[in-house]
């Protein structure tokens, strides 16, 4: 699978580690955030069948992370606008 | 007894192994150390143009700016490595000088400057069938049309971590091998040549 890293361009899948689920929302107000509120922020991810929004890491190339949405069921990656991916 | 310090390159026992592939390969392929080169890791703002000005009129040249790509003038040469990370490398004896022109540079501009030459030895493969050699075990398209004169690329070659340049048009490239690595990477490589 070719995985393309924002700087580098496409590159082979071994060259990067997955950093999971993308866009979880650090809570708004950490003070007076609950267990609950904690508990969701820390430990509940989404699973789709599907589009998902995920961070990589271009671990053995330029170390530098970012964003893209990657289809689970076929592994199709949509592109992302480069100011976007690149953070 | 006086303790001496003896300095060694991370591969200074393969010199022989080395020398025996080019007896047997010859001309089409031939790997050789080029240890204790200067290598400097420098991470500056690549936005912020005042600091990268000094940094070229101390330097002597400019920073590459597009992604795995090198500039050189004379025996220095910049490698990019990320948006806001370069590789200066330089002869043996410069480390001290190169490290003194990016201290300078660099000003009290936030970023950093590392002596890094320990971390890797560099090795060259030479020869018509150096790409063929590296492509048993590199992810990337090392073609001349792909990976053309002044390129460099951090990738792995056979699981270790390696940078990869292209200097000029001769059919070489310089694998940056963390020092570690080294007499594994090496290995592999003359045990790949035997099958080319």
């Amino acid at each position: 699978m070719l995985i393309p890293c924002p700087w580098c361009g496409d590159r082979e899948d071994i060259e990067f580690k997955y950093g999971g689920a993308a866009q979880i929302a650090y809570p708004a107000n950490p003070d007076s955030a609950d267990d609950a509120a904690w508990a969701r922020y820390v430990f509940f991810r989404p699973n789709p069948k599907g589009k998902m929004a995920e961070r990589w890491v271009h671990s053995a190339g330029c170390r530098r992370w970012f964003n893209l949405v990657r289809d689970t069921v076929t592994h199709e990656i949509t592109p992302t606008p480069a100011a976007e991916e690149r953070r | 007894m006086i303790a001496e310090a003896i300095r060694r390159g991370a591969l200074a026992d393969y010199a022989e192994r080395f020398t025996t592939l080019y007896e047997t390969a010859g001309s089409s392929v031939s790997i050789r150390e080029l240890p204790f080169l200067a290598q400097l890791n420098l991470r500056v703002d690549a936005g912020d143009t005042a600091v990268m000005g000094q940094v070229t009129d101390y330097l002597g040249f400019s920073l590459p700016l597009t992604p795995n790509t090198a500039s050189q003038a004379g025996d220095r040469r910049a490698l990019w490595l990320g948006p806001d990370e370069w590789l200066i490398v330089g002869p043996d004896d410069q480390a001290t000088s190169l490290e003194q022109a990016l201290r300078g540079g660099l000003g009290g501009a936030v970023g950093s400057v590392v002596d890094v030459s320990a971390n890797r030895t560099v090795l060259e493969i030479r020869g018509s069938k150096g790409h063929d050699l590296l492509a048993h075990g590199v992810p990337i398209d090392l073609d001349p049309g792909a990976f053309g004169p002044g390129c460099c690329a951090q990738t792995l070659l056979a699981k270790a971590q390696v940078i990869i340049e292209r200097r000029d048009e001769a059919p070489a490239f310089q694998l940056y091998i963390r020092s570690s690595f080294a007499s594994y990477v090496a290995d592999w490589l003359l045990d790949a040549a035997r099958a080319l």
